[in-house]
């Protein structure tokens, strides 16, 4: 039948003998292929159960990071603001007081940190912005929620554990028990 | 053109106009369409008489964006453009700053960015492929082919940093070294690759019953590949030398022995070899460079704020779906003044109503697997 447009074109190739137009030995032929996977190495993780490790490099959460004495590293330069294309970071600086100096590591620091997750496009921009070694992005994936709030991450969700008084959970967060 | 109460109207009160033709909407929300893509569609009886797709669903406007983002930020927002080859996205605005700003990118960083290249292509391939034979019924191919996707989204997460918008590319080379394990880990995922792809040749490109759904469907000719602007698979389908790293070689792909694949068929089972056969053509590249990159820096030294001179600058490569241009003018300022993407989803979507006049509506969802569309690509 010449279609409707008189465009569509027949391409030569070669007809099918009869044993072909069965479709038999071609289903078969598949069927034998899947049925072979069956005694092979099985490629999927029991996901809940078990997890499959991250590598370094994953660009994950991220963590405001603390020097050996359990000091804040931030000192709220707004780099990493300023470096985030989808302007995911506010902060809020604010001076060290006398009698902080086991707080923060200088004399200013972030009084507010927040990091909008839904926002952030996990690009790794901001660690390689940063002067001060503060923030790194983790091995931890993005969890899901049930409110938008509860992705805007405060300074305390962001700041890992003071190697000091806190051994415990850094260990803990860091995996190593 | 219609409007959207036209459409309404044609669809719900009188699905059959007068001239007995009916016209049915396929979409926005369709598993065949694997996307935001809705076609309108006249049909006389089975036969398709017109198809009218219409874009903007997932219109995120990512020109616009990337005129407020500098010019080291927006390179990121690419990998949403066409997230199956996020990292040749990148690779092509990165190759588009760094012509600005005359920046020379360092060997190691090259070869680096074309294995990864191929690699994204490999991994795009799989994915139509295992999709393509889904919508066209065979269910089991999906799981084979993101098996082996999966190894290669694990090579990604391990020297890039994560698994589908890898953002590993800066203006001037590659975002960090590239993990100790990658080159054996290539070479792993070529051994298992080779023998998996003869596996898909028997399950899938053998089968009598395959080819039967995708001979003689949805032919292009030469004369309309060109005219359409299709490129990539598409156009080397119907014959046409399109492949961007022949005609216009950019880092080091006119080092690199490789055979441009053209079918002259023009139809779908054309453009499922043709991907099929780049499969093969993208593992012997790999091969050609993962056991000779060189030693060096990754990264060429760039001022901390890019300032590009004041012009024009265009820049195209070869993504897995054809060729993608960059256009970017630049005032001197640190945000580009305007930026315009060349993507190959477009013009291969345009030619779609071209080539479906006239075949039957059962044909295609053949005929847009073939084509290979990824929505965010042709919307931006």
């Amino acid at each position: 039948m010449q279609s409707l447009t008189n465009r569509a074109k027949q391409v030569e190739r070669k007809p099918m003998t009869f044993i072909e137009k069965l479709y038999l030995w071609n289903i078969l032929k598949g069927m034998f292929i899947t049925f072979s996977h069956i005694f092979k190495k099985r490629p999927t993780v029991n996901y809940p159960e078990k997890t499959r490790p991250f590598s370094p490099v994953f660009r994950g959460l991220h963590v405001l990071n603390r020097d050996e004495e359990g000091r804040e590293r931030c000192t709220a330069c707004g780099l990493c603001a300023l470096a985030c294309p989808a302007e995911a970071i506010t902060m809020e600086a604010a001076e060290r007081k006398i009698g902080e100096e086991n707080l923060y590591r200088e004399e200013k620091y972030a009084a507010r940190y927040e990091i909008n997750m839904l926002r952030c496009i996990f690009c790794g921009l901001c660690e390689e912005a940063c002067p001060k070694d503060a923030v790194y992005l983790s091995e931890t994936p993005a969890p899901s929620n049930f409110t938008r709030e509860s992705f805007i991450y405060k300074k305390e969700d962001l700041l890992i554990p003071d190697p000091k008084t806190e051994t415990e959970e850094l260990k803990k967060a860091k995996g190593l028990n | 053109m219609y409007t959207e109460t036209q459409i309404l109207k044609e669809t719900s009160t009188s699905l059959l106009n007068g001239e007995g033709e009916l016209v049915i909407n396929v979409g926005p929300q369709h598993p065949a369409t694997h996307g935001v893509l809705h076609l309108v569609i006249t049909l006389n009886g089975e036969t398709i008489k017109k198809i009218e797709p219409h874009l903007g669903y997932i219109h995120r406007s990512i020109e616009k964006m990337c005129e407020s983002l500098t010019y080291r930020q927006f390179i990121y927002v690419t990998s949403r453009m066409d997230y199956l080859s996020a990292h040749i996205n990148n690779h092509a605005c990165a190759m588009a700053v760094e012509k600005a700003m005359q920046i020379e990118v360092p060997q190691r960083a090259q070869y680096i960015r074309v294995i990864l290249d191929e690699l994204t292509r490999i991994a795009s391939h799989e994915l139509w492929w295992g999709a393509l034979a889904m919508d066209v019924g065979a269910f089991t191919p999906f799981f084979y082919a993101f098996r082996e996707r999966e190894t290669i989204t694990d090579i990604m997460e391990e020297t890039c940093g994560a698994r589908l918008t890898m953002n590993y590319m800066v203006p001037g080379g590659v975002m960090a070294d590239i993990h100790p394990n990658f080159q054996q880990r290539v070479k792993d995922f070529i051994k298992l690759f080779k023998k998996n792809v003869d596996e898909y040749d028997d399950l899938v490109t053998g089968n009598v019953i395959f080819q039967n759904r995708l001979k003689n469907v949805g032919y292009l000719s030469p004369e309309d590949a060109i005219s359409y602007g299709c490129s990539g698979p598409v156009a080397r389908g119907s014959g046409v030398k399109s492949d961007i790293r022949k005609i216009a070689p950019y880092d080091i792909y006119n080092q690199v022995q490789f055979d441009e694949v053209l079918e002259t068929a023009g139809d779908s089972f054309a453009r499922y070899l043709v991907r099929v056969k780049e499969m093969r053509q993208s593992i012997s590249i790999i091969e050609q460079l993962i056991d000779n990159i060189p030693e060096g820096e990754f990264q060429a030294k760039t001022k901390a704020v890019l300032k590009p001179p004041k012009g024009e600058f265009y820049t195209r490569v070869e993504t897995a779906r054809g060729e993608l241009g960059v256009y970017i003018v630049s005032e001197g300022g640190t945000t580009p003044y305007r930026i315009k993407f060349r993507s190959p989803g477009f013009s291969n979507l345009s030619a779609l109503d071209h080539i479906s006049r006239g075949s039957k509506i059962g044909d295609l969802m053949a005929t847009m697997g073939t084509l290979d569309l990824v929505i965010p690509d042709i919307d931006r």
